[in-house]
């Protein structure tokens, strides 16, 4: 094995030529034979009774195949999409999850929700159609405003008050006992911004279905093609699995938009039948911005109790979280279970108390979206502390060192027990980096030209690597979250890892190769990743909450050894040497003490070709398969700062510097963690400075298209300064934590930290566009006047 | 989009016969705002009549003491071209400001100044320039040609040949973009001639471009940055929206009309 390629190389992605070269093959690359395209007819009001739907004119337009509704669905008997996460009240009762048609059945509950679809020919006709089908809308009063959502109409019958779950997590009475013991408290409102996904890639489906076989076929974009299977077949009733195949080809970027079960691919595949002819549909982007589920959209109150010396006691926080019009896949945990757990932070905290209300609304269902509640956690913890730090008149470094966790296991008040890591390390690293100890002459240099200058931390811990089937399991998951992998070795020693996770964007198909190239002592090139079939691949959990490193490749190493301990067995007749002689190193199975030895590739070939052992004693072939279920989350942790200088006059920030020292354990591909790291901070920046989901009081979408949200632009984000730490994870095989979502989660409050720090008062929202930090500097040039 | 006929004339001449011809006609010039709203279905011209093949419409030359610009002119052209950055390099820094490239390489000087879109770049240098919009008709003065948002003094029928600009003794845009659309959020063109000082706002009006009658007096007695401390301009009448209000935007107008002047009067 080379040391360019091993595992700790910065290999160059191998998938990268066939992206570059336009010969990627997405959901919307792929044609089948006599395909038919869907257009569907959306809501253009948040909230209305649909009195009367008359297709009767589409279905005579030009070209039309079929127009469908709500009511072809249930004398189908196809059943709504569901939310995989059961989550209970506080009393003990089962949230309220209203129905979720694929099409409206006599309501529609946010603009862009599906009221028919059209399949023709074209997708012009199918669009000219729709614009003949004649609906007659009661239109009922939106619900945007999620503290006015109690006494507003009903979206869904079963929940009267518009009110999902009434839940929470901690000890109450330890948490009211801390704060009553405390010496200071600082309290803090905030909100944490909606925001849209935006993957490059829109959605996009084809449903096809094989009249001969009876077998269905969905191409869609999906992080998750199993998962995509088993609620299609199980849930939603399209057909039984084994009749069932869904392939998720190149998807271009989820970040969370694609793990979900909508709507269109759920009717496409449907609908192929019953029209007879496959059936395609491609978001355009006013789609995606409409009904891609939406993420984050927290009000929170929060506090934190202190002791004379500055020790945390407890903190409580208050949350009402924004769930939409109806629960997504995942929704229910994102606000709970992947929310109030990481509450403690990398802090010491002996009592937490956290009380999530998930709210109903007349906009797009809100789910998972990179970082999944941790990014709201994690948003409430640094912005606490800054703010707890700052009124105590301590150095923000000092507050969190003196309050950092130091020795592991830990277990915090709130379900998670952290294995390992080393914050004062990462602490000590940042602070050096973002030359901190000259923070206060840079400040004084940006005065003398009119700037303001501020400096924010945030020291982030997120759980990844999600997760322990049995603890979900027992927390509501409808699922277990383990992960699957079988090495596929060719006789002539070729290896094709077969893996549940699935890659959009991550570079599984460098990382994984790299991983069982190293292994196995082979050449990375011999090694090729599939993903993303149900054919091919028996089952995965797919991609999501940096789970595929590991979890997905802690199911790929145990695969590997396995492959190896056979291996060794055909080794042995081979060599004609007793196993327990056989060694395998450097690609080598060799005979201990001898200077016999066979290549892996030669192995295989014997493995293969069996003639030297009988096949009675030792089965042919060379293929073995695992599943791996972790033992415990990862947690991945770091210490992010954030130097800004802001233009008072405009309201301009300024990101001048950016140092993030990350702790994600175990390191495969330093290059593509970097690549991680870069995309998750800008991200981050995003939600902080410019992103923002707007719907106005009538519940349209101010917000659908890039005139209005502002995506994070190359010219927005600094050169990041990037170092790492590594205290690797103790509960894998690999010892690596995850880095998909650090940046994304890390960000944002050191953001808003800094330019709090500059303007010199708290009250600065996200995003904080200009226009919000002018009015903030204003509040704080008054504040300093008043003073 | 839908269905529509496609007329490519070889003359301006041509171009206004077919115009006249089809009622529902539209000029396509770069296509950058009529194709997407096309797209979008919220326009559905029954004809496009592609101006990109007429003759004499494209080109910059300069003519005594004016820079004349042909309508059909791309953003890059103007941005590029010696002719503009010698003579009004703040007309070129303007044209190289606007969208991205993909967007300058097709859009056009002529397209920008008739469809007026109150946050559009071109409209406020053609107001501070004091340039003259020739069509195929006559010639229109800059403060008669502007009539208020997506709204000229264009008859029907009739198509912007060429757009020439005084050549100014000082002259400069600032514009503070819109995050999202980086449209002009508050847009500032400052130009003096002689003693002649206009100073042609956009992106804040909520009728579109218009000459902010505060900085020209502060200017007119003394062009200089610094005339201007303490200007202070009316939120009346300013656009109000998600991504600012009419007091931001207020505030900006001498900020950037300040920011403006020192350009123009840098050396
Ligand atoms: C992504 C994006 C970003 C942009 N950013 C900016 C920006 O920052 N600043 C800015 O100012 N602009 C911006 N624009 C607009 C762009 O610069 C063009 O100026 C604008 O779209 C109009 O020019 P066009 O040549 O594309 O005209 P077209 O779209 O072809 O036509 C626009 C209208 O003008 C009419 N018309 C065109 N030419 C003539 C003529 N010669 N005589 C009479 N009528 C005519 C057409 O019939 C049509 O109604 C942006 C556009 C896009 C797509």
């Amino acid at each position: 094995m080379s040391a360019k390629t091993g595992v700790g190389a910065s290999v160059l992605r191998k998938e990268d030529f066939r992206f570059i070269t336009g010969k990627g093959q997405y959901t919307d690359d792929i044609n089948r034979q006599d395909q038919a395209y869907a257009y569907f007819l959306r809501s253009p009001h948040a909230h209305a009774n649909i009195k009367k739907l008359d297709v009767t004119a589409a279905k005579k337009a030009p070209g039309v195949l079929g127009v469908l509704t709500g009511d072809d669905l249930a004398a189908d008997k196809i059943g709504g999409l569901i939310c995989g996460w059961m989550i209970h009240n506080k009393d003990g009762s089962p949230m309220k999850a209203g129905a979720h048609p694929a099409l409206a059945q006599g309501k529609v509950r946010y603009v862009g929700d599906h009221v028919a679809v059209v399949i023709a020919d074209t997708y012009q006709q199918a669009k000219d159609a729709a614009e003949q089908i004649h609906v007659d809308y009661q239109v009922l009063p939106a619900v945007v405003d999620m503290n006015k959502a109690k006494g507003s109409p009903a979206i869904h019958d079963v929940a009267p008050d518009n009110v999902v779950y009434d839940w929470h997590l901690g000890d109450k009475a330890a948490t009211d006992a801390a704060f009553a013991k405390a010496k200071h408290l600082t309290k803090i409102d905030l909100v944490n911004n909606r925001l849209i996904p935006n993957a490059v890639e829109p959605r996009a489906a084809i449903g096809d279905f094989d009249s001969g076989t009876g077998i269905y076929t969905l191409y869609t974009t999906s992080q998750n093609p199993h998962v995509a299977r088993l609620v299609l077949s199980a849930f939603v009733g399209i057909a039984p699995e084994h009749k069932l195949r869904v392939i998720a080809p190149d998807v271009g970027g989820g970040f969370g938009s694609k793990i979900f079960i909508y709507a269109e691919e759920t009717v496409c595949v449907w609908a192929a039948k019953k029209v007879g002819r496959p059936v395609k549909w491609t978001a355009d982007r006013t789609e995606a911005f409409l009904s891609d589920a939406h993420g984050r959209d927290h009000i929170s109150h929060a506090e934190l109790a202190l002791d004379d010396k500055g020790k945390i006691l407890g903190l409580r926080v208050k949350t009402k979280a924004n769930l939409g019009a109806y629960l997504s896949t995942f929704s229910s945990c994102v606000p709970t279970y992947l929310y109030a757990p990481l509450l403690s932070g990398q802090y010491d905290i002996p009592a937490i108390y956290a009380e999530v209300e998930g709210i109903y609304t007349t906009t797009a269902p809100v789910d998972a979206y990179r970082g999944a509640g941790r990014p709201e956690a994690t948003f409430v913890v640094e912005r606490l502390i800054e703010k707890a730090a700052r009124e105590t008149g301590t150095d923000p470094a000092t507050f969190r060192r003196k309050n950092f966790v130091k020795s592991f296991p830990h277990q915090t008040p709130v379900i998670m027990a952290y294995d390992t890591g080393n914050y004062t390390a990462s602490l000590d690293l940042a602070l050096e980096m973002a030359d901190y100890k000259n923070f206060a002459k840079r400040k004084k240099d940006s005065a003398k030209n009119g700037k303001l200058r501020g400096i924010g931390f945030s020291a982030y811990i997120e759980a990844c690597g999600i997760a322990p089937s049995a603890a979900v399991g027992s927390l509501g998951a409808g699922v277990g979250l383990w992960e699957s992998a079988e090495i596929r070795v060719n006789p002539v020693g070729t290896v094709e890892v077969l893996t549940g996770s699935h890659s959009h964007g991550q570079g599984h198909e460098t990382t994984f190769a790299q991983l069982v190239a190293d292994r196995l002592g082979i050449d990375i090139e011999a090694v090729s990743v599939v993903h993303g079939d149900t054919d091919k691949v028996q089952f995965g959990m797919g991609t999501y909450g940096s789970r595929s490193g590991a979890v997905g490749m802690s199911a790929i190493v145990k695969a590997v050894d396995k492959v190896i301990a056979k291996g060794k067995k055909v080794a042995a007749y081979a060599l004609e040497a007793a196993e327990k002689d056989i060694q395998f190193k450097d690609g080598r199975f060799s005979v201990a003490g001898t200077d016999k030895s066979l290549a892996f590739g030669e192995v295989a070939l014997q493995a293969y070709i069996a003639h030297k052992f009988n096949g009675q004693d030792l089965e042919p072939g060379l293929k073995e398969g695992a599943f791996y279920d972790p033992t415990n989350f990862t947690f991945p942790s770091g210490v992010h700062i954030c130097e800004v200088e802001i233009d008072p006059e405009t309201g301009v920030t300024d990101i001048v510097k950016w140092t993030a020292v990350d702790d994600f354990g175990n390191v495969i591909n330093p290059m593509i963690v970097e690549g991680q790291v870069h995309g998750g901070i800008a991200q981050g920046v995003g939600q902080a400075l410019l992103e923002g989901a707007h719907y106005n009081a009538d519940g349209q979408l101010v917000t659908a298209s890039y005139m209005d949200y502002t995506m994070p632009r190359a010219d927005d984000l600094p050169s990041f300064n990037v170092g790492m730490t590594n205290t690797p994870c103790t509960t894998n095989p690999l010892g690596i934590k995850g880095c998909g979502e650090a940046g994304a989660i890390a960000a944002p409050p050191a953001v808003i930290n800094a330019i709090t720090d500059a303007v010199g008062h708290e009250d600065v929202p996200m995003p904080a566009t200009p226009y919000a930090v002018w009015q903030a500097c204003q509040k704080g040039a008054r504040k300093l006047a008043a003073e | 989009m839908y269905a529509f006929n496609y007329h490519a004339p070889k003359t301006v001449r041509q171009a206004a016969s077919l115009l006249a011809k089809n009622t529902d006609g539209k000029v396509l010039a770069g296509g950058q705002t009529l194709l997407p709203t096309m797209k979008q279905r919220l326009a559905s011209p029954s004809a496009l009549i592609d101006l990109g093949h007429a003759e004499g419409m494209s080109g910059i030359e300069q003519k005594g003491r004016n820079i004349v610009i042909g309508a059909m002119t791309r953003h890059v052209e103007v941005s590029t071209s010696a002719i503009v950055k010698n003579a009004i390099p703040g007309l070129a820094a303007l044209a190289e400001g606007i969208g991205d490239g993909a967007v300058r390489n097709r859009g056009t000087i002529g397209g920008s100044l008739a469809n007026n879109d109150p946050a559009a770049d071109y409209p406020s240098a053609a107001l501070a320039l004091n340039a003259t919009i020739i069509t195929n008709k006559r010639k229109i003065s800059a403060d008669e040609f502007f009539q208020g948002m997506f709204s000229t003094a264009l008859e029907e029928g009739e198509i912007i040949v060429k757009v020439s600009f005084p050549i100014p003794s000082k002259a400069a845009y600032e514009k503070f973009p819109n995050p999202a659309s980086r449209y002009a959020l508050v847009g500032v063109f400052v130009a003096k001639k002689g003693s002649d000082v206009r100073v042609a706002v956009t992106g804040a009006g909520s009728n579109g471009v218009f000459r902010s009658k505060e900085c020209e007096a502060a200017l007119s007695s003394r062009f200089n940055a610094r005339a201007l401390d303490g200007v202070k301009v009316s939120a009346s009448g300013l656009n109000a929206d998600m991504h600012a209000s009419a007091d931001y935007r207020a505030h900006l107008i001498p900020v950037m009309a300040k920011r403006a002047v020192e350009k123009a009067t840098a050396k």
